[in-house]
């Protein structure tokens, strides 16, 4: 009974959340376009993510990419279709793999540090400093790095699914001699707008979630170094989370349209 | 000691302040005249940063009315507000210097924010002349982090002093100091009361802080104003609610 009391509070809790985290993506949009606009920190942002998340994503991405054309090679031989290879990879790489696995590894580099760096701001009253000085905090903090994850994302996706492909160039060329330009000529006869397109839109929504959440987590946070903590590790989870939901989303509609 | 006039600055009427059953404020009334340094004692967790918070439009108190300046922050829009923040410095209670900018971004913050028109130079010159005011100019490319508990402290209230305001709230600014730190601190309020002539609202625990500083003292208990009056008489009275607060 007990437990049936607890699960109900937590189920009630969830969607008080939800509810809560559409308020403030409401927020967000209304915001966003009304002045004055924060450019100076939201390209600080820009950079911030970038630099931040650029070496990590780029040896995920080659070991992504090395790793998956090893595991592929012996199957496709064994059917005598390895020179189906490039094609496959690119197409699994572009399509699907290469912007979870990095939204993935940004939710925990790029999420975690909003929610915590925020989050920490919030407990030691800093968001409070920043508004009797005469700055909206939500404009300054909040618009600034969901927009900056929003941006980014994309490209860091885009960035990484190139390191993998080089990734699998490079097993390609030392197992099955095949040249770079070779490869590389497979790859983009096999890629067609309709992979790119859809899986390049789905990752500005991937980031918008990062940075969403991030904030949001950090932005609400409770008193206390505790407090910090659980916004930082509660944004991975909930992002993680919120990812694959976006993905299916994704993936059914562009199912329907293409 | 009689630099105080008899013009209000901030008013306060009847303020009433709760999170759920707790009612932390109960109908407070207060009144700051200008250039008087007006001390409010309380007990811990009585409610004092809430006040202060509701007084400056950091948290919307539940009803009563603040009119500070001369205006009803209730009735403000965004930009009213801010205009209206120029002329109010504000000390948190953590000091809550952004600890990702160094000494120099955390002064020119507020600069930049109400006063777009300033040239470098002269941004350059309002930083070190708040720096010279509380002895920390060589502090100006640190990080927060860098400067120990007294230092940040001195900054927190450089960078409350930079707009020149007229009205300066300071929560708890010696709490956690050691005695000496603590003293000039206490002394810096007073330097800044007399040079810039500003009224000053000050929460403290420090019965010594109380006396050097107090035009006029204040003391919070259960939610309303319960007494008031200066150092000498709060001190004197027989009242053991207010006695204890100077033992
Ligand atoms: N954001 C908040 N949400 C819920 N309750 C709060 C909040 N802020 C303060 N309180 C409650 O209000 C009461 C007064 O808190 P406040 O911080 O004003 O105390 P204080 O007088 O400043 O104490 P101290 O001297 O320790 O700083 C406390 O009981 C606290 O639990
Ligand atoms: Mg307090």
């Amino acid at each position: 009974m007990a437990y049936l009391l607890s699960l109900k509070q937590n189920i009630a809790s969830f969607f008080m959340e939800i509810g809560e985290m559409s308020f403030f993506s409401l927020r967000f949009f209304k915001e966003l376009f009304t002045k004055p606009f924060e450019f100076k920190e939201l390209l600080n942002q820009c950079y911030v993510m970038g630099n931040k998340s650029l070496f990590l994503v780029g040896v995920t991405g080659l070991i992504l990419g090395i790793v998956f054309t090893l595991q592929t090679r012996p199957t496709l031989m064994d059917f005598g279709a390895v020179a189906w290879m490039p094609s496959m990879i690119s197409i699994s790489i572009v399509r699907e793999i290469g912007p979870v696995i990095i939204a993935l590894i940004c939710a925990g580099r790029i999420g975690s540090s909003i929610g915590a760096e925020i989050g920490s701001m919030r407990v030691t009253e800093q968001i409070d400093a920043m508004e009797v000085s005469g700055t909206n905090p939500f404009k300054y903090l909040v618009v600034t790095r969901i927009l900056a994850a929003t941006l980014m994302l994309p490209l860091l996706v885009i960035f990484g699914d190139f390191i993998a492909l080089i990734g699998s160039a490079i097993v390609e060329n030392m197992k099955g001699s095949v040249s770079f330009v070779l490869y590389f000529n497979q790859v983009f006869e096999a890629l067609t707008f309709s992979d790119i397109f859809p899986a390049t839109i789905k990752t500005f929504f991937f980031g918008f979630a990062i940075g969403l959440v991030g904030c949001f987590k950090g932005y609400t946070s409770k008193k206390g170094t505790a407090g910090v903590g659980k916004a930082s590790n509660s944004a991975v989870v909930y992002t993680s989370m919120l990812l694959f939901i976006i993905d299916f989303i994704a993936v059914f509609v562009t199912d329907i349209f293409v | 000691m009689n630099s105080k006039s008899n013009k209000e600055v901030l008013l306060v009427k009847d303020l009433f302040k709760g999170f759920g059953d707790n009612k932390v404020l109960n109908g407070f009334n207060l009144s700051l005249f200008e250039g008087e340094n007006l001390v409010l004692m309380g007990k811990s967790g009585s409610g004092k940063s809430v006040l202060i918070k509701c007084l400056v439009g950091l948290m919307p108190p539940d009803s009563g009315s603040v009119e500070l300046l001369g205006q009803d922050i209730s009735k403000l829009n965004h930009s009213e507000m801010n205009d209206l923040r120029t002329n109010v410095g504000f000390l948190f209670q953590g000091s809550a210097l952004y600890d990702s900018m160094t000494v120099r971004e955390n002064l020119e913050f507020p600069l930049r924010r109400h006063s777009k028109k300033l040239t470098e130079e002269e941004t350059d010159t309002l930083v070190m002349e708040a720096l010279e005011n509380v002895g920390l100019t060589h502090t100006v490319d640190w990080m927060p982090e860098e400067l120990s508990g007294g230092m940040q402290r001195r900054i927190a209230l450089a960078r409350a002093l930079i707009l020149k305001p007229k009205i300066i709230f300071y929560d708890e600014p010696t709490t956690g100091l050691d005695p000496i730190t603590a003293k000039e601190i206490i002394l810096l309020i007073l330097k800044i009361q007399e040079k810039f002539k500003t009224s000053s609202l000050i929460i403290t625990h420090d019965v010594d802080c109380a006396r050097v500083i107090s035009n006029r003292m204040l003391l919070l208990l259960d939610g309303i104003n319960y007494a008031e009056g200066t150092f000498t008489e709060l001190s004197s009275s027989n009242d053991p609610k207010i006695k204890a607060f100077f033992k």
